[in-house]
């Protein structure tokens, strides 16, 4: 792995104020955002991806984007909700045995346990 | 032939030294390669970052001076001392590496130790009560858990929050709840039984 910087803002202006590239330029920006950092870490390790800084948002102060909230036929899934938080959220379970059958088989409890559905939407995949 | 070697050393180098010692050379290769690599680009780091952090691991406050790259599996193995959590794949698919974040199990080996700062982190180190082994532990020595051993710190770790999340139910809950730890011996019905006794022994108590 190649050394790199490491903040964790806990305002998200100040996180998006760190890293402003193009959305196409994702992958191969130099500053990186790191949720559960399952896929980040591993792929660092193995240098495919080579961020000269890492931006830890797990401890945004923002309630919105650590929260499931269902309001009649909307579900709302904050960013950094985890994996394993989705799949058990009770509401989740009742209104959208989908998403919790889904997470159940996706993946252990381990990374389910570490893994933030932002992170996940927005993973980098080996076969792309 | 059958002559006897003869003693290079008074001090015995014992199993943990020699491996620590293989570790330290093999790591400063890959460093140097890295290095070298990164000269051929103006935008690469080549100078580690490091950054000082408080962790707190089984109820201890240590501080620590790290490199931003280092894993909180290797903090807690090469700067704590701690060698329960065993590194086996490194790539977070072993389970070998299971600690717990406020209860919860992760993978030490995909957690950086800069971003373990203010995190309550188990191992296995913590779970008996001095000579008092977890129900778990002691479920895996009825049961000869093992084989070759090198999994069990993390199949114990993940044994327990298994039974605490309530996912323990029956045979196919515990198998799939264990499933992000591999035994290359294949010691599972005998985890599986293990895990079935802890968990009447730890719902009596």
């Amino acid at each position: 792995m190649r050394p790199f910087d490491y903040e964790a803002p806990t305002d998200a202006a100040a996180a998006v104020a760190l890293a402003s590239v193009p959305a196409s330029a994702h992958v191969t920006a130099p500053v990186q955002y790191k949720g559960g950092g399952t896929t980040l870490i591993d792929l660092m390790k193995l240098d495919v991806m080579q961020p000269t800084s890492v931006v830890d948002i797990t401890a945004l102060h923002d309630e919105a984007m650590h929260r499931i909230i269902r309001t009649g036929s909307e579900l709302r899934i904050g960013s950094l909700v985890s994996m394993a938080k989705l799949q058990a959220d009770t509401s989740v379970v009742r209104h959208y045995p989908l998403l919790t059958e889904s997470l159940w088989q996706a993946a252990s409890q381990q990374l389910r346990n570490m893994a933030r559905l932002g992170g996940n939407v927005l993973q980098r995949t080996r076969c792309s | 032939m059958g002559k006897i070697a003869p003693i290079m050393n008074e001090r015995p180098v014992n199993r943990r030294t020699a491996l620590a010692t293989g570790a330290a050379l093999v790591a400063s290769l890959s460093l140097d390669l890295a290095a070298a690599d990164a000269r051929g680009s103006a935008e690469m780091k080549t100078v580690p970052v490091t950054r000082k952090v408080v962790l707190s691991v089984n109820g201890v406050d240590h501080a620590l001076s790290v490199d931003t790259r280092m894993t909180l599996l290797d903090a807690l193995r090469e700067k704590l001392g701690l060698t329960g959590s065993k590194k086996g794949c490194d790539q977070g698919q072993c389970g070998a590496c299971t600690i717990y974040v406020h209860g919860e199990r992760h993978l030490a080996c995909l957690t950086l130790t800069v971003a373990a700062q203010g995190l309550q982190i188990t191992t296995v180190e913590g779970l008996a009560e001095g000579e008092h082994l977890h129900r778990m532990q002691q479920a895996f020595i009825d049961h000869d858990a093992l084989q070759c051993g090198y999994c069990t710190s993390g199949q114990i770790m993940s044994a327990i929050a298994c039974v605490r999340e309530g996912h323990a139910g029956s045979d196919k809950d515990i198998r799939e709840y264990m499933s992000g730890n591999l035994c290359r011996c294949a010691a599972y019905p005998n985890i599986v039984a293990a895990v079935i006794q802890a968990k009447t022994e730890m719902e009596k108590s």
